[in-house]
């Protein structure tokens, strides 16, 4: 097998190798990519849309079918995940394993679970010794991650940045809070229905607002047609449409990073995570 | 001759690098054993497709595709040769977020895989399965 695969990967390489000498050069400003379609979305942007950041436009506007099909082809992989690995079966865990906050002291609960209390916490069973400045500098940066990504999602129009990108920090700040405390902890802060609905809500934004559009007698996706409900010039009712648009891929982004990640790491069982 | 050749190779680096890193993930795919591993596989050929595009879109003399001045600026026009294809970045933008979902589902289904046969290595998941 090893041989074939060596054979094959060889073969599809030198493939590629000969039709490179077809391709332009890099850096080329005359190459096929760049002359047919992309000049028009530059030059256009400004006029069209008032969005300065090209990619965002071309996301969100000219590409919008495009993207709100991504978007839901990340939802769909979330749910994926979640009908793959969920476990609602309550199967008790063979032990839990509590600290004493003050002493230390592990204790081994065979069967059952104690009694909520402030003296003792659940620890995973795969547990690292008590790390205080791991937990401390997670809980301080958590705060100043969200922030950034919330700027990251609002400022998409001016500046790199946009939905996709805010999305993922935002789900990635509270795998952090998951990793570094536990994930009962970050399951606690952001329940798994919430998850799922955000998810959810996320993609219906999208849809919605390209629906809001039809429903005002445009096409799909169309958002010049808002400008009579956001009280503005067609052209700015599509910079504000994308930036709705991009708030619904946050949104939907988020949840399912959060989901994916829940799911995997503890086995569907959302008990112990990493 | 020497000389043109050498050139034609440097001018076309990015594809270079694009192709060996497709072949790593394909034989990844296809010769190693271990589940996880052609996961690994599958993100590195991902990996190489997403430089391909991003290095279509580069233009010598161009930079971000962000037009500046943009507001208040109206007059002046905007030329396409100044700024980077952003077609390219638009597809791959969305194709990084998509890769690290599927990657999401392929682990899931490696969690499955494992929960049914007690292990990853692709000889035994076939061993096991002809004992049933």
């Amino acid at each position: 097998m090893k041989v074939v695969g060596l054979i094959i990967a060889l073969l599809a390489g030198s493939l590629l190798v000969y039709a490179t000498a077809d391709f332009p050069p890099l850096g080329d400003p005359n190459s096929p990519a760049s002359v047919h379609v992309s000049p028009r979305y530059i030059e256009k942007t400004m006029e069209e849309t008032d969005v300065p950041n090209i990619v965002t436009s071309v996301l969100a506007d000219y590409r919008g079918y495009d993207t709100m099909f991504e978007t839901t082809v990340i939802f769909c992989a979330g749910v994926a995940c979640f009908l793959l690995l969920r476990v609602y079966r309550r199967e008790e865990p063979q032990e839990r394993l509590y600290r004493h906050v003050l002493t230390g002291v592990t204790i081994h609960v065979k069967a059952g679970k104690l009694p909520p209390s402030p003296d003792f916490e659940r620890i995973d069973s795969a547990w690292t010794p008590h790390d205080l400045i791991i937990k401390t500098i997670c809980r301080l940066l958590i705060p100043f991650i969200q922030l950034f990504a919330l700027y990251v999602i609002a400022h998409g129009h001016h500046s790199p940045g946009g939905g996709f990108q805010g999305g993922v920090m935002l789900g990635a700040s509270v795998i952090v809070l998951a990793m570094s405390q536990d994930l009962r902890t970050a399951v606690r802060r952001l329940r798994e229905k919430a998850d799922a609905l955000m998810c959810a809500t996320g993609v219906f934004i999208y849809a919605g607002t390209g629906a809001l559009c039809l429903l005002l007698g445009s096409n799909f996706l169309d958002y010049s047609a808002l400008a009579p409900v956001l009280h503005v010039d067609p052209i700015m009712a599509r910079s504000h449409g994308i930036f709705m648009v991009e708030v619904g891929v946050g949104v939907a982004v988020m949840g399912v990073m959060i989901w994916i990640y829940n799911n995997v790491s503890s086995m569907g069982k959302y008990d112990e995570g990493l | 001759m020497m000389g043109e050749f050498m050139q034609a190779v440097i001018a076309k680096y990015n594809y270079w690098i694009y192709i060996t890193l497709m072949m790593i993930g394909l034989y990844a795919m296809i010769a190693k054993n271990n589940l996880i591993k052609k996961i690994v596989g599958m993100n590195i050929f991902q990996t190489a497709i997403i430089l391909f595009y991003v290095s279509i879109g580069v233009k010598k003399g161009g930079t971000l595709p962000i037009v500046e001045h943009g507001h208040g600026a109206h007059a002046h026009a905007v030329h396409a040769a100044d700024y980077l294809n952003p077609l390219p970045h638009v597809l791959m933008l969305t194709a990084i977020v998509v890769s690290v979902a599927t990657l999401g589902v392929a682990l899931a289904l490696g969690v499955k895989v494992y929960r049914e046969y007690q292990t990853l290595e692709e000889d035994e998941i076939l061993a096991r399965i002809r004992e049933k």
